[in-house]
């Protein structure tokens, strides 16, 4: 009898420790985005935060559309550029990955995601940096793509996999050659969850600081050529946030704020996105 | 041009194994792994100075003075080191609770509402959890957590103060944040990987949900929940931004966690763009490809044991 109520003892308190530690694990979610609201906020009721260039401090007027210019074209660029390529390769991997080359592929991407993005940012550097003698938001592109890339590939094979097998062989039954087969029939049915993975790929592109530092360089001056160098969203909020000036700060957290609701808009539509694939994985 | 030699490939052997299409898609397929081998020969290659001139001794030297060329890695190991499995102490706990709510039966309305929070924990961007870090959290955590810390235990070297507001104690705080959600869905699957038969044999025997989770499931998963935590412990390694804000960015080796320290990525990120000369950028390029390799062998050995888990749990 003792003994079973210590069982029962042992068992309550690990429960209400799960629920404490699930506790714990969303609170730092809140702490982040009720502050990052409180703080950032301030710098939204000014508009030409949203229209001005940055300025030096002391000097009012200052704002962020330098910063949104270069996350624009960079994430644009690298989008063109890994989001493709991703795709092409995830239907291989699904339409042939069996073979050890597939297996290779697959390694690699796991790998590639793995390796910290400032290295990238290194590898940029001394591969196109030092031979163009400075940085461009198109070296910066280039680094957000080659994070982006194995994203979309891994998160485009997991949505084709999840198309039923039964549409593939419908095709080839018909007649149908392999690449229509994979490009008219099972791309089409897995569309949303291919979607979900670029937007996550995009996501995590537009929050990436490390890479750009050495890349991209930042810019105080608006422009929209990828030839110049580029600021971004999150180097504003790095550079500005380790300022001693007051209303630099502010900037700093007005741009963070502006990235954590890019950041919530994207992941909610790629969760739409995911919801809308099950259905139709579903109803096939 | 390609597609319409497939077509042709295909109009004389349709639904032959090998045709044009495939070619070409494996051809565009292979671009991840150029890019990641290319990646490696050119952080090796541009590091070879740094390499020639400090050989070993780089990785063993404590001293990091730029202006007298005095290059040594071991303050910024050390630094990646400790934040790294600090961080990982005070998550594995909080990871595996949440691992076993996420894979638990019922409660389907708050399961859905953590499992999301914690995945929207990882979308959040680095330099964002910086800028907490640096202004909300390290003066609360030095008001009521650093300074108390330091005045009762002050004696232990661990807690040596005066304790700084930006130092190892918040940085490894805030990586603990950001590798909660790759250890936490990661274990979830493996936890869900457990074959349900052991779970209600051991149910049937009579055995509380504790004893249960505590001998039957976790040992189950341990192969990889352990492949979570190195996967985590790699995030952990290579993060940048968030620590660079709230280390401290001291070339230091010293116990207490209530002092600065700095970290390889760190170090790359902060002093690159001001870095003179031949022999100092290559030597932080060489502590990029130090970075590189220990998260490269770190990362394979997490892959190859989750991928062990995922396929024994197939069979």
């Amino acid at each position: 009898m003792n003994r079973n109520r210590r069982r029962q003892l042992a068992n309550r308190i690990s429960r209400v420790l799960m629920y404490l530690f699930a506790a714990i694990a969303i609170l730092p979610l809140a702490l982040v985005l009720i502050y990052v609201v409180i703080q950032g906020l301030p710098a939204f009721v000014h508009p030409e935060f949203f229209y001005n260039a940055e300025r030096p401090e002391g000097i009012p007027g200052g704002g962020i559309a330098n910063a949104f210019a270069g996350t624009l074209v960079m994430v644009a660029i690298a989008s063109v550029l890994a989001i493709p390529i991703g795709i092409v390769s995830g239907v291989q991997l699904v339409e042939y990955g069996h073979g050890r080359v597939a297996d290779g592929v697959r390694l690699a991407c796991d790998v590639l995601v793995s390796i910290p993005s400032i290295v990238i940012g290194l590898f940029i550097y001394s591969l196109l940096v030092v031979a163009f003698h400075g940085q461009t938001g198109f070296f910066g592109a280039l680094a957000l793509a080659i994070l982006m890339l194995p994203v979309v590939v891994r998160t485009t094979e997991a949505a084709i996999v999840l198309v039923p097998g039964a549409l593939r062989e419908a095709g080839l039954a018909l007649g149908l050659p392999r690449w229509r087969v994979a490009l008219q029939l099972i791309l089409p049915a897995a569309v949303p969850g291919v979607v979900t993975g670029a937007l996550l790929a995009v996501a995590r592109a537009a929050g990436e600081t490390a890479p750009l530092l050495l890349a991209s360089l930042g810019n105080v001056f608006l422009t929209f050529n990828p030839g110049q160098r580029m600021s971004a969203l999150p180097l504003i909020v790095y550079h500005d946030a380790l300022t001693p000036y007051p209303d630099l700060v502010q900037t700093a957290w007005g741009a963070a704020l502006v990235l954590v609701l890019l950041t919530l808009l994207v992941n909610v539509l790629s969760r739409l996105a995911l919801r809308r694939q099950i259905r139709l994985a579903g109803r096939i | 041009m390609a597609t319409a030699q497939a077509t042709e490939v295909r109009a004389g052997a349709p639904a032959r194994p090998s045709d044009g299409f495939r070619s070409l898609t494996t051809v565009i397929s292979l671009f991840a792994p150029a890019v990641l081998i290319l990646i490696v020969l050119v952080v090796i290659v541009t590091s070879l100075p740094a390499i020639k001139t400090f050989g070993a001794g780089f990785l063993t030297s404590t001293v990091w003075n730029p202006p007298k060329e005095q290059f040594g890695a071991l303050p910024f190991i050390f630094g990646t080191v400790v934040t790294s499995f600090i961080a990982l102490a005070l998550a594995l706990p909080i990871g595996i609770g949440v691992a076993l709510f996420l894979a638990e039966q019922g409660l389907t309305g708050l399961r859905t509402t953590l499992g999301t929070g914690v995945e929207l924990l990882a979308a959040i961007p680095s330099v964002v959890y910086g800028i907490w870090g640096l202004y909300i959290l390290a003066p609360w955590l030095l008001l009521h957590v650093s300074q108390p810390l330091s005045e009762a235990l002050g004696h232990i070297p661990f807690f040596a103060g005066p304790a700084r507001q930006t130092n190892i104690l918040i940085a490894s705080v805030i990586l603990s944040v950001m590798i909660l959600p790759t250890l936490s869905s990661i274990s979830r699957e493996v936890i869900r990987a457990v074959p349900g038969g052991l779970r209600e044999a051991s149910v049937a025997m009579g055995a509380t949900w504790w004893e249960t989770v505590w001998k039957v499931i976790l040992p189950a998963a341990r192969t990889g929940i352990f492949g979570a935590t190195i996967l985590s412990l790699g995030r952990a390694l290579g993060e940048t931004m968030a620590v660079t804000m709230t280390i401290g960015n001291t070339p230091r080796i010293q116990a207490s966690l209530l002092q600065p320290a700095y970290t390889l990525a760190s170090v790359i990120a902060n002093e690159f763009n001001e870095a003179t000369g031949t022999l100092y950028p290559a030597a932080l390029i060489e502590l990029g490809l130090v970075l590189m390799l220990v998260t490269l062998v770190v990362n394979v050995l997490a892959l190859l044991l989750v991928h062990r888990v995922s396929s024994e749990a197939r069979i």
